[in-house]
């Protein structure tokens, strides 16, 4: 299984889910920089985290102007999964493959830290081996993560079950103090309608080892791989 | 030609530099500005024949580009 890691002028977690994919899941990964118009035979394609284009304009504002952008677009309409990890999830904010918008976080500052995730959704390629409920500690390291789309898009959301992660204490209570940036409904994660779109600030790529403070992340590509393994023995029994 | 775009947030959008800035400005005693709203500025130098070719192109822009139609609201001058 091949995992493609877009990587744009200024990424900087690109490297970090290569390793993720390659190093410690022990799947295919390979970079395709975002001027390709091409990715070639990717099973997966992951946008990472970082500062694309310094995040001039907004973040993500150039960057889903990029050629692979296009490429990126098609292989979401297929149904073909796609993660979007913080700076990934913004550009998939601009370019429309989610909805809603990212804010300055609302006590203004740079967050660098880990915080705890609720798994609300588990029927989404990259939670289906999660357990309902479930919370899982990652970092999260961003100026501009504070959810916001207006009242009738959260509404449309929730009643879709969109809402894939949710910030929460780490016994997956939803206090405001555990909301690090002030994200509506505490939303650190949602998907496309059709689901396999998935966008969240934390980075699960960050943690997918106990030795850097958490492995709680792994779950997130062990679930994708298991995903389309079950699609493709399911598609073998069709044929 | 010259084009300015004035980008702010949403009335209905929470802007935490804005608000940041308010209080910043009642904590030095100016309590005469009761709100600000923090936004971008943009000025585009136009290679076009007339005004009206202006606008479209400096309004297409700033709807496609310089603004997010999500969070942000533009203006549009020409001089």
């Amino acid at each position: 299984m091949t995992f493609a890691v877009v990587v744009f002028p200024g990424s900087n977690c690109d490297h970090d889910a290569y390793h993720a994919v390659k190093h410690v899941l022990g799947q295919q990964a390979q970079f395709v920089w975002h001027k390709e118009r091409s990715l070639g035979s990717a099973d997966v394609v992951i946008l990472p985290g970082g500062f694309s284009h310094g995040d001039y304009l907004r973040t993500g504002a150039i960057a889903r102007f990029s050629p692979v952008m296009d490429a990126v677009k098609e292989f979401a309409a297929a149904g073909r999964p796609v993660l979007g990890i913080c700076n990934g999830f913004q550009i998939l904010l601009e370019c429309g493959l989610l909805p809603g918008a990212m804010l300055r976080n609302r006590d203004l500052k740079f967050h660098c830290e880990f915080v705890h995730v609720r798994v609300d959704k588990t029927n989404t390629p990259f939670t289906s081996l999660c357990t309902q409920g479930q919370v899982l500690k990652m970092p999260i390291a961003h100026g501009e993560g504070n959810y916001y789309a207006p009242p009738d898009t959260i509404a449309s959301l929730e009643e879709s079950g969109r809402v894939v992660f949710r910030y929460t204490t780490p016994d997956g209570d939803r206090l405001d103090s555990a909301n690090p940036n002030g994200s509506l409904n505490a939303i650190a994660g949602i998907c496309s309608e059709a689901r396999n779109v998935v966008g969240l600030m934390p980075h699960p790529e960050r943690a997918c080892e106990a030795a850097v403070g958490s492995d709680d992340g792994l779950v997130l590509f062990q679930s994708v791989v298991h995903t389309l393994a079950r699609q493709g023995s399911l598609q073998a029994v069709g044929r | 030609m010259k084009a300015r775009v004035f980008v702010t947030l949403k009335p209905s959008v929470f802007d935490p530099q804005g608000h940041t800035i308010v209080e910043a400005l009642h904590s030095l005693g100016y309590g005469g500005v009761s709100d600000v709203r923090q936004g971008k500025f943009f000025e585009l130098d136009l290679d076009v024949a007339n005004q009206a070719a202006a606008e479209k192109l400096a309004g297409e822009v700033a709807d496609r580009v310089l603004a997010n139609p999500v969070i942000e609201s533009f203006r549009v001058e020409l001089k």
